[in-house]
């Protein structure tokens, strides 16, 4: 027994705000921003919020600035920072407290300025004493170590990698939202300037601004407030480390543990998904989180992303938003994975749209592969 | 439990000596780093500092690239003999010469913000 409460919760509101630059705004004006479109989708206004769950870039009180700026008086209150894998992790506990009844609409929230603040990823924790004096660059040559020792053993190349992102770029060419939406050539990713062996500058997400949030209610409140509301089924995560020289595994991430208790959570598997979004900070985590999700097997990522396969056309679609690495990347991805599958399951994803995608898969990740946090929504034919 | 250690400034103050130490439990001889109160897992704080044998091998390695007239560098993961893995540089040979499982072995550096744990080719 799982004890999750599957279907029991559904997403009724679901929006971004602000993708891009947004000069003059704050990064709280921003989440703001999202939370007002997400709660109109569902009729609501922010004083009906009584459970909020918000993480920002600066802002390690936010859950305090935000209900005061907002007008919201909380019973409930999470400000849960596991890096970019958070607000997956709000999803979860949002669920849990909607389904005990502790209380009846949940907000998560997430907005940055950071491209117009700094134009530099905000770094949200301080570098650790047994990193610092090697100068590593944060977070991506943790990354690259994982992407070197996964080319190490199982022979993946940097054009494979390049498949990653050339996917991406395609399918942010179809999301008018999409900040990079000028074709990409996998030539054009393979010999881009190198920024941390084996990663390069196309193999990395962008620095944009953004905001994103989604309101959950339980599923019985869930009809009268969307025509179309998106049930969450399972929601699942794990911790590992937090430094790189601590991860396990540099090849296998928390992402094994967190899918196999969501698609027992959720009664699926890797094969029934139609969609999938995964936090792509760097072009290796796609390919790391496809295998620890079960959609190929460990060390055949590489062959998996070839030809084309996670692009439009292909056969299974992998972040049709255009993901971090062209579609946006406001410091933390998680909830714009989950914002983009709301939208695939409503039908309402335009020319991306994933035709009868009624299960779809959310994969958040934090500090350096250190928190990975699985959701799998469906539609309710899936029930 | 015994009176607790003080991890980062012990190890700092042997660094200083130019001795690069690991921390040993003295039950079950599993040896602990990055240094803590703790034996991770069992909460054991049985532990004592001891010379670590400076070997290792080379887990991973990336070349950090650097705007000219800054020079690149590498950043490595070592496989400590004694079992724990730890972040480090690779030095006397260019970074795009450093190889995964490269026998290595560890040096006390002075560098500019102070000593640090670094590693040479074994053969060198």
């Amino acid at each position: 027994m799982h004890g999750f409460p599957r279907g029991k919760t559904a997403i009724v509101g679901a929006a971004t705000f602000g993708v891009g630059k947004m000069p003059g705004f704050e990064a709280i004006d921003l989440a703001a921003g999202a939370s007002l479109l997400a709660l109109a989708e569902a009729g609501l206004a922010p004083s009906d919020v009584d459970a909020l769950f918000i993480a920002q870039p600066q802002d390690t009180l936010a859950t305090l600035s935000f209900a005061e700026y907002l007008g919201i008086r909380p019973s409930i209150s999470d400000n849960n920072r596991s890096g970019g894998s958070a607000f997956l992790l709000h999803l979860e506990h949002a669920a849990l407290v909607l389904d005990a009844g502790l209380a009846d609409v949940a907000l998560i929230a997430y907005g940055s300025n950071q491209a117009t603040a700094s134009g530099k990823l905000v770094q949200t924790s301080r570098p650790s004493v047994w990193e610092a004096p090697y100068k590593p660059m944060r977070p991506i040559s943790s990354y690259a170590l994982a992407a070197a020792r996964h080319m190490h053993l199982y022979g993946t190349t940097k054009h494979q990698l390049a498949e990653v992102a050339v996917a991406a770029r395609q399918w942010a060419q179809l999301n008018p939202e999409a900040v990079m939406r000028e074709p990409l050539e996998l030539d054009t990713v393979v010999n881009a300037r190198m920024v941390s062996d084996p990663l390069g500058v196309r193999d990395c997400c962008l620095v944009t601004d953004g905001a994103a949030a989604v309101v959950l209610v339980r599923a019985d409140r869930a009809r009268d407030m969307s025509a179309r509301p998106v049930y969450l089924l399972a929601a699942a995560s794990a911790v590992t480390h937090a430094d790189i020289a601590a991860m396990p595994d540099l090849t296998v991430t928390g992402a094994r543990e967190s899918g196999a208790r969501a698609y027992a959570q959720a009664g699926v598997k890797a094969a029934d998904i139609d969609v999938v979004q995964v936090y792509d900070a760097f072009t290796i985590n796609t390919l790391l989180f496809l295998e620890d999700l079960g959609f190929c097997a460990k060390g055949e990522g590489g062959a998996f992303v070839e030809g084309g396969r996670i692009a439009p056309g292909g056969s299974l679609p992998v972040n049709t938003s255009g993901g971090g690495l062209s579609y946006c990347h406001p410091g933390m991805f998680g909830l714009f994975t989950v914002v983009e599958s709301v939208r695939q399951l409503r039908g309402e994803a335009g020319a991306r749209q994933v035709r009868d995608a009624r299960l779809a898969l959310a994969h958040g990740n934090g500090g350096v592969l250190s928190s990975q946090a699985t959701a799998i929504f469906g539609t309710h034919d899936v029930l | 439990m015994q009176a607790l250690l003080h991890p980062e400034a012990e190890f700092q103050r042997h660094l200083e000596a130019g001795r690069f130490m690991l921390l040993q439990s003295r039950r079950n001889g599993a040896f602990v780093h990055p240094p803590r109160v703790a034996v991770p897992g069992s909460g054991d704080t049985d532990l004592q500092w001891v010379a670590a044998s400076g070997r290792g091998t080379v887990h991973s390695t990336t070349t950090v690239r650097c705007k000219p007239p800054a020079s690149d560098y590498n950043v490595v993961l070592v496989d400590l003999a004694e079992g724990p893995r730890m972040m480090s540089t690779v030095v006397g040979i260019a970074p795009s010469e450093v190889r995964i499982g490269m026998p290595v072995h560890a040096r006390v550096d002075r560098a500019e913000d102070g000593p640090r744990v670094v590693f040479v080719p074994l053969s060198f």
